[in-house]
């Protein structure tokens, strides 16, 4: 094993534990329209207001596939490099709950839509390759609400049908970072596609997480645990370190791991058994008899796949060539669609160099003083290019262009007037420049004297004091210069 | 005219369309019959005031261009039927009223046909003697004690009976053609995909279809014709070119090849089917078809096959019933108490027996045993069918290894009630149409009836068979009125 400053294991007395991650991730698909019904999908909707008697499970009533979400489904496939399997089946998962109207999910076991694919993560000590095992396609529940009466249970089924993909990575993740870099790059890939809005506050991006410890060298994987359902990365993270702590202390303590489903609580963040394997579900899986084998030709993936923009990795890649991005920006500026968006919208008239450092530099310290996204920035992708424009011709200095950025902030306004109402134009006059730069001597005789003695040091403050007379509008370089004739 | 209820189908349309009578002269002439025919016990629900009204305003403004123009019809209680109670012959759904209409129900509408109420059936089509249903058994007009077969039992007593002029079952292994049989009717299974399942109470997703049951095969074409379209709100609904096959239909058969399957002569059959089945051949003959000896090998594995699929797919298609959402609900200490007490009270033994045994064969560790390999087996039955339909056109075989039984009989004996479908079920697992005609009478005078399977979408074919063979049999109903006093 390597010996890298990134490696997360876990050390108890002379026994270092290596972590082994998997993720079932459910992402919800943007879609209209449910994956079997014609509700709609909008998140925030009254309870029950978005339910058809086929979500319902009315008698008699039947499923029929929503084509756009099947596309959404291979897009997806594609964008994670995988095999699309051009046959697929239905099968339905059996079991009861009240938030399950057909007692049934529609979900895909033996044969899913998409199988093997990867994706790349970019970690600090370089890239890692995560498998993708396969991607499905399948209903989500209902919603049961459980607090609204000490005695009832409440069941919203707006939900009740939304396709759902369920994305399982091979088990190669190694620690939290990793998930998070993983669960980042995943959520990225499908905003690109458009396929997920990976949204984990409303619930469209959730996971189920497999973890089990195993002693660092060591090639048989242990025994694993599953953590159901949880929807933050955060919470992922909280929930792997206390888990893989768990089992490394049972197996110190020379214990066994049970294999079991766990839940993770938020409050205590701890993990605690849901039901063993033993308990586990038999969930009498068969094809969906109201469903036909789903087929898609060739021409139909080849079409999606013209479908497909420049997906991240493609980006940086060309932002590296390109612009001469370094890779660490490169990762910033593509890690989501908009923030790609937006800086190539900058530079497309201003110059790339300056572009990417106030982007990553002022703008994002900006946004996220406001708690704004990217999307939401005050200041247009145009007016940050004409910024540019002003600093890079010399118009106005960069400390007074951070001045004008201040202003743009507080609502979209054209750098040009800014710098034209309150004056702030740079005062690159040399005759102008040489009356202020006389004055200041003047009025410093006796550091004039020492400077010219040999107190080299004082020639920075001769350059503040023209920039302090000037209100910071004099050519800074110009000053430099003129200065150094005069003294 | 006091003969309105003895007409066929094809004559009232007739005789409504020349206006010699008019849809609430037939509609009251069904009704008076249905309502002195309560001890029949056909219907579940009755509507009988909205059909004399919508009978009424067909004849206020008529619309004559239509194939239905002005019938009443009463129609299985298997079909969702908007704003009248559909209960499956379900305690489960006793209270449950529709808020849309079956694809196959509206397509009758559309055509100017008129509901008159809801039929006998056995508990969510699961049953061979429509003793099933949580609305009590249906007798067969035929004789008081006789069961009327079933699942569609409500509706092959009500033809029999012309409590209404024509209806439509389902059949999942037999439910129409079994029926049909032990009433001397005639009852056809579309091919599967025909008619779409869409607002049909679901049991065996797979098998399930709706189909036309008739007092003879004109009638029978007709319905058919109206009943089947494409839908695609069912996506196994198929979309294939649909005859007319009322218009279409002829007596010429000559040059046809008919299949005899030998496998078909099981053991304990009785003499007067076997001899029935010969009577059978020789009608065809007469009718110039050619009969040619055919082999379907893996017919034994029939009954198996279906009681392990349909059995399956009914264990989750009925999950649904739970209490929660609509219909019947025990009340529960939590939400497992109300399930369990839910569906104890609400499923009949039948039901739940079934759902039992298709939780089993679908469970982990025995699925590959029991589920995968019977839909292995369903292909060497699809198979079997395939092959003979290089040589033949049509299967000509008996519809049910005897005639009706005794209401009572065989409620205890669920193995010898599954034998009755022995003849009917592989028709179903290979997705083919078949239909069933009266062709004779047992010797306690009970009808009894042959079976023709098509290939694949091929109605026309087996329609006009039974065409020209019934004319040959020229098959006369006993029924006496007995329970009308």
């Amino acid at each position: 094993m390597s010996n890298n400053k990134s490696e997360y294991l876990i050390n108890r007395h002379d026994n270092q534990y290596e972590v082994v991650i998997g993720l079932e991730v459910h992402a919800q698909v943007t879609s209209e329209s449910k994956l079997f019904s014609t509700s709609a999908t909008k998140f925030g909707a009254e309870p029950n207001t978005q339910v058809s008697l086929v979500d319902a499970a009315f008698p008699g009533m039947l499923p029929v596939i929503n084509e756009y979400c099947v596309k959404q489904a291979i897009k997806t496939g594609i964008g994670l490099k995988a095999k699309i399997n051009k046959r697929s089946v239905f099968d339905r998962k059996n079991y009861f709950y009240a938030d399950l109207p057909q007692g049934y999910q529609i979900s895909q076991f033996k044969d899913p839509i998409v199988g093997e694919g990867k994706v790349i993560l970019d970690m600090p000590d370089g890239q890692k390759e995560v498998g993708i095992e396969r991607l499905h396609l399948e209903q989500d529940a209902g919603k049961s609400i459980h607090d609204l009466d000490p005695k009832n249970t409440f069941v919203d089924l707006n939900r009740s049908g939304v396709a759902l993909m369920e994305i399982v990575s091979k088990p190669d993740l190694r620690s939290p970072d990793e998930v998070n870099a993983y669960i980042k790059k995943l959520r990225s890939i499908m905003r690109y596609l458009g396929t997920c809005d990976g949204n984990m506050q409303e619930g469209s991006l959730r996971a189920d997480v497999n973890v089990s410890v195993r002693k660092k060298g060591s090639k048989e994987f242990g025994t694993r645990c599953e953590i159901k359902n949880v929807n933050s990365i955060k919470f992922m993270q909280m929930a792997i370190e206390y888990e893989a702590n768990r089992q490394v202390d049972l197996i110190e303590d020379g214990q066994t791991i049970d294999q079991e489903t766990r839940l993770f609580d938020t409050k205590k963040n701890e993990t605690r058994s849901m039901r063993s394997k033993e308990d586990a579900h038999d969930y009498r899986y068969f094809p969906d008899p109201d469903l036909l084998p789903l087929e898609v030709s060739d021409d139909f993936i080849e079409n999606l796949k013209s479908e497909i923009p420049e997906l991240p990795d493609e980006k940086k890649k060309r932002f590296i060539e390109k612009f001469k991005l370094s890779p660490y920006e490169a990762n910033i500026l593509v890690s989501d669609i908009e923030t790609s968006n937006y800086f190539e919208n900058v530079i497309k008239k201003s110059d790339v160099k300056l572009a990417t450092n106030w982007i990553i530099g002022e703008l994002f310290a900006a946004l996220n003083e406001k708690n704004l996204e990217i999307i939401e920035s005050p200041i247009s992708a145009g007016n940050l290019s004409k910024l540019i424009n002003l600093i890079k011709d010399g118009t106005i200095s960069g400390k007074i262009a951070k001045t004008v950025f201040e202003q743009m902030m507080e609502g979209d306004k054209d750098p040009q007037k800014i710098v034209e109402e309150k004056g702030l134009k740079q005062e690159s006059d040399p005759k102008a420049l040489e009356a202020l730069i006389d004055k200041v001597i003047d009025d410093n005789r006796d550091k004039a004297t020492e400077y010219k003695s040999g107190k080299v040091k004082l020639f920075g403050f001769f350059v503040g004091q023209v920039m302090k007379v000037s209100g910071g509008k004099a050519n800074p370089q110009l000053v430099n210069e003129i200065l150094k004739k005069k003294l | 005219m006091s003969d309105i209820t003895k007409q066929s189908l094809s004559e009232l349309v007739e005789n409504i369309k020349s206006k010699k009578l008019s849809s609430s002269e037939v509609t009251k002439a069904f009704v008076e019959r249905s309502e002195k025919s309560k001890e029949l016990n056909a219907y579940i629900t009755e509507d009988y005031a909205n059909a004399l009204n919508k009978a009424k305003k067909f004849d206020e403004k008529p619309n004559l261009d239509l194939k239905l123009s002005g019938i009443p019809m009463a129609v299985k209680d298997l079909f969702c039927t908007k704003d009248l109670r559909t209960t499956a012959g379900s305690k489960i759904l006793n209270n449950f009223v529709p808020t849309y209409e079956s694809t196959v129900t509206q397509n009758i509408w559309n055509e100017g046909a008129i509901l008159m109420g809801k039929l006998n059936c056995d508990e969510f089509a699961m049953g061979s003697s429509n003793e099933t249903s949580f609305f009590g058994n249906v007798q067969n007009p035929i004789d008081k004690n006789l069961v009327p077969g079933g699942s569609s039992g409500g509706s092959s007593s009500a033809v029999a009976a012309q409590l209404t002029p024509i209806t439509i079952g389902t059949d999942t292994g037999g439910s129409i053609r079994q029926p049909a049989s032990f009433t001397g009717t005639v009852g056809l299974k579309p091919t599967y995909g025909s008619c779409s399942r869409y607002g049909i109470v679901a049991f065996a997703s797979s098998l399930d279809q709706a189909g036309p049951m008739a007092q003879n095969v004109k009638d029978c074409a007709l319905l058919q014709e109206v009943i089947s379209s494409y839908d695609e709100k069912d996506s196994t609904s198929i979309d294939f070119k649909r005859n007319e096959y009322s218009k279409e239909l002829t007596k010429d058969i000559k040059g046809k090849k008919i299949g005899i399957p030998k496998e078909y002569r099981v053991d304990g059959m009785p003499k007067e089917i076997e001899g029935l089945w010969k009577k059978g051949i020789e009608y065809a003959k007469d009718c110039g078809a050619e009969i040619i000896d055919i082999s379907l090998p893996h017919t034994n594995y029939a009954l198996p096959t279906y009681y392990i699929v349909a059995p399956a797919e009914a264990s989750s298609n009925l999950a649904r019933y739970d209490g929660v959402k609509y219909g019947f609900r025990a009340e529960g200490e939590n939400l497992i108490d109300m399930y369990e007490k839910t569906r104890s009270e609400g499923f009949g033994a039948e039901v739940q027996r079934r759902i039992m045994i298709g939780t089993y064969v679908l469970s982990s560790g025995y699925y590959d045993a029991y589920y995968l390999k019977a839909q292995k087996v369903r292909k060497l039955i699809k198979n079997d069918f395939d092959d003979a339909y290089e040589k033949v056109d049509a299967i000509l075989t008996p519809s049910t290894p005897s005639s009706a039984f005794k209401i009572g009989e065989k409620t205890n004996d669920p193995v010898s009630m599954y034998l009755n479908d022995i003849f009917t079920v592989p028709v179903n697992l290979a997705g083919l149409p078949g239909i069933s005609i009266p062709a004779g009478h047992d010797a306690k005078g009970y009808p009894l009836g042959l079976q023709i399977i098509g290939k694949a979408f091929d109605e026309q074919n087996i329609l006009n068979i039974a065409y020209a063979m019934e004319e040959k049999i020229n098959f006369k109903n006993n029924i006496t009125d007995w329970w009308i006093k």
